[in-house]
């Protein structure tokens, strides 16, 4: 404790490279167009931005042409036949030519030749912000579509790419009209209703792929509310945790073993669940409450194959790697999903199918998620979230001012632990079985790429990361390559944006107007 | 006038500071009297900063006893709250060395300030100094549960201390700052910046390790004027490390001169000016003048 008191402030020990090439750029930038906007009418302006739309709209349809509109498939007498989809190309086609167009008129306001703009696009100035978001759509959208070799999901996901592109730029077109409206709750609201809305949209749009639409959206809610929970404890506590997963296993092996032993249905071990995941992250969070940085990191890996390990050796308490099958499923009500005349397709008189409990799991998690995000989100600004943050910043200022710092730390631990607990019972609840092998410290790290990906602190940068991280994913042609894809956009992502996708921080409280914190300030979190 | 004697709210004695082999701090025995403004100088690497460090509980001195007393009469219970064990006697007396930092910042009501400033600096001004109200705030959101709750007595805490943080704000004019960003301010305003937040923890006790360090003479003047404020109409103890005497002088009813470690003097701002053994400390002198003052002193 001696040392830390002397030490300089850790602030300076902030990496600066990435800062210096953005400020680099922004200085080579500064003095370029748009100059030419005081001789230029707004007609000439639209005739430009018009000419440079079509030109990438022409080479959008040179690119995707021959990759998105022919298609292989297996013809007759084992030869390969040409499947022509026109029809998505000219969305493609259109989409890059309105994203263009919108592109030139709300946000760069002038005509830049179309090979100049992506150099600049990755820079912290106040006009350039919007369209780091939109080329993040854009690379969702472009992702998607390759992903249609594969699935019909890809339309879904085009369509989502292009109500979020056009909720982006339409924001700023609306704000300038009425500038008072309370734009995040309604961009929450309309995130919502779609959330909710979802399964009925997929019945409308993919009848034949609702299954696997509803798949992926309750594997993305759950990858969400594991983000959200973990950014508790690395995004607001800085406690980099690398072990995440032992808190999911214990929320999954908590509901296995109580339901399995003690026949305990899936409401009655939930709470169970998050209140042992939480007592774990206690008992973890007591030795290691000394440590910061690496030496936490390293802890907290051990932790989490330390968990893995038990489970996996102590075979006649949890079935060892055979696992646990045979986990309940929840009801609805009390009312079984399944054939009998009690079951819920008998009680409201529609016809049996699986997908009536996909489509329930899919509302329980969108439920816990949207739990987790509001107290995660209300913590923040409450006295612990705060103490939380001051921590991440400045551990013995936080004790000069009275607050006890392991408790606060223990808190943070607890508290994130809890979420894991609740999703870990979800997932052996969706599964109905489980072993250690679904717990391996790679689901850790994926966790923390989600987290780190969207933005440290950030729960609308998580969301992003998480459909961006399953689009990969689901790159069938691209299988063996998708971890790397993910490593590639850790990369850009750490050189362009060190600090995630979504990396602006809004202050818990104010005195006046709302003002957000860039990017570059807030500490990385040391212990 | 010597209120450090007869009234004191903190009694150092006998205090010794070991690392290894290094003696930092050898049998050092002062008192800081209620209600005063003590400054605590000497040249560099004198120990001044260790001082402080065991006061806060961010060192466990190697010897000695820091008592803290919240009332007047504390004192007197000394030996028998010494012999219990205990670093808490009737709430009103806390032995500072058997205490961790943060329960002599919240129990003993001391605050204290940083030589290189500790700011949360992605944090705002405001948020800066709503941590500082930290353990009352978290009394009323009933340990976060009433909060998430948004009760009614949270609601009333919160506002408190919003109200609490703007008064200060605007002692250390920096409510045109508030929801700026603290690494955002200029050197001279994050000093005050941190005077305030330590004010908002609402001390008995202010210790400030050079607070005057790093401002141009206008602030210096400015911090003299706060100063004075906190120990006139808050009846405020302050202790401040500080090495400009042009503050130093101004403002302490009571200095303490250390030198490697060990008190070279202690009284008035009067008496330590002329006194030989400080001229001696700070300016230099032969070797035989320093033997002369010493044998005179």
């Amino acid at each position: 404790m001696a040392a830390e008191v002397t030490e300089q402030p850790t602030a300076e020990f902030r990496p600066e490279g990435a800062e210096i090439l953005d400020e680099q750029r922004a200085a080579a930038m500064a003095g370029e167009p748009p100059f030419a906007e005081t001789t230029r009418t707004v007609g000439d302006r639209l005739i430009t931005s018009l000419k440079d739309s079509v030109i990438a709209a022409v080479i959008g349809l040179v690119l995707f042409g021959p990759l998105v509109g022919l298609e292989t498939v297996p013809g007759s007498e084992s030869r390969l036949a040409v499947n022509q989809r026109w029809g998505v190309v000219a969305i493609i086609v259109a989409v890059v030519f309105a994203g263009r167009l919108a592109l030139n008129l709300l946000v760069w306001h002038t005509d830049y030749p179309i090979t100049a703009s992506f150099g600049r696009i990755f820079s912290r100035t106040e006009r350039m912000h919007q369209a780091d978001w939109i080329i993040v759509w854009v690379v969702a959208a472009i992702l998607a579509v390759l992903n249609y070799y594969a699935t019909e999901l890809a339309e879904l996901m085009v369509i989502v790419a292009t109500i979020a592109f056009v909720v982006v730029v339409g924001r700023k077109v609306f704000a300038a009209y009425i500038p008072d409206l309370p734009y995040s709750q309604i961009f929450g609201g309309l995130f919502l209703l779609f959330a909710i809305a979802l399964p009925l949209i997929a019945y409308g749009l993919l009848p034949d792929q609702l299954r696997y639409v509803m798949d992926q959206a309750v594997v993305m809610l759950a990858y969400i509310m594991l983000g959200w929970g973990l950014n508790i404890v690395v995004g607001y506590a800085g406690l980099l945790d690398l072990g995440y997963v032992a808190f999911y296993a214990v929320g999954a092996y908590s509901f296995a073993l109580i339901s399995h032993y003690f026949g305990l249905s899936f409401w009655v071990c939930l709470p169970l669940a998050g209140i042992l995941s939480a007592t774990w992250g206690l008992i973890l969070g007591f030795p290691v409450l000394r440590l910061r940085g690496d030496y936490l990191a390293i802890v907290t890996i051990a932790f989490g194959e330390i968990v893995r390990l038990i489970l996996l050796n102590w075979a006649d308490f949890t079935g060892g790697p055979a696992g646990i099958g045979h986990i309940p499923q929840p009801s609805f009500f009390g009312l079984p999903f399944d054939r009998s005349e009690h079951g819920v397709a008998a009680f409201f008189g529609v016809p049996f199918s699986p997908i009536l409990r996909i489509i329930w799991l899919y509302y329980i998690i969108l439920v816990l998620a949207l739990i987790t995000g509001t107290i995660s989100s209300r913590l923040r600004r409450l006295p612990i979230g705060r103490a939380w943050e001051a921590l991440r910043e400045d551990e013995i200022a936080c004790r000069s001012l009275g607050i006890n710092t392991r408790n606060t730390k223990l808190t943070a631990f607890a508290c994130g632990a809890m979420f894991a607990g609740f999703a870990g019972s979800f997932f052996a609840t969706r599964q109905g079985f489980i072993s250690p092998e679904s717990f391996n410290s790679g689901e850790s790290f994926l966790i923390l790429a989600v987290v780190v990906l969207g933005g440290l602190g950030s729960q609308l940068g998580i969301v992003i990361s998480v459909i961006f991280i399953n689009a990969v994913s689901e790159l069938r042609q691209f299988h063996e390559y998708r971890v790397l894809i993910v490593g590639l956009a850790l990369v850009l992502i750490m050189v362009w944006r060190p600090r995630g996708l979504i990396s602006t921080r809004f202050p818990s409280v104010q005195l006046r107007d709302r003002k957000k914190v860039p990017a570059a300030v807030p500490a990385e979190g040391h212990g | 006038m010597s209120r450090w004697l007869t009234d004191p709210i903190l009694t150092v004695e006998h205090l010794t500071m070991r690392f290894g082999g290094l003696v930092a701090i050898n049998d050092l025995s002062f008192a800081v009297g209620r209600g005063d403004i003590t400054a605590l100088i000497g040249p560099n690497g004198a120990g001044k900063t260790t001082v402080f460090n065991c006061m806060t509980g961010f060192y466990k001195p190697s010897e000695g006893r820091i008592a803290l007393g919240h009332a007047p009469d504390a004192f007197a219970t000394l030996a028998a709250a010494t012999a219990t064990g205990r670093a808490e006697a009737k709430g009103s007396l806390f032995l500072l060395e058997r205490m961790p930092e943060f329960e002599i910042a919240r129990l003993g009501k001391v605050a204290r300030t940083f030589q290189n400033i500790r700011l949360f600096g992605g944090m705002t001004v405001l948020e800066n100094l709503m941590v500082a109200q930290h353990n009352k705030l978290m009394l009323a959101s009933a340990y976060t549960v009433g909060g998430l709750l948004g009760l009614s007595a949270y609601r009333k805490g919160h506002d408190d201390a919003v109200e609490r943080a703007r008064y200060w704000l605007e002692q250390v004019h920096l409510v045109e700052r508030a929801d700026d960003h603290a690494s955002d301010l200029p050197y001279g305003a994050q000093r005050r910046l941190e005077i305030a937040r330590a004010m908002c923890t609402e001390p008995l006790l202010l210790c400030l390790d050079e607070p005057a360090a790093g401002l141009n003479p206008r602030e210096s003047a400015e911090l003299n004027q706060l100063l004075r404020f906190i120990r006139d109409k808050h009846g405020i103890s302050v202790l401040l490390i500080e090495h400009d005497m042009g503050v130093v002088m101004e403002i302490s009813d009571h200095i303490v001169v250390l030198d490697y470690g060990e008190k070279i003097s202690d009284g008035s701002a009067e008496f330590v000016r002329n006194d030989p053994r400080v001229i001696a400390a700070y300016l230099g002198v032969e070797d035989e003048a320093e033997v002369a003052a010493v044998e005179s002193a």
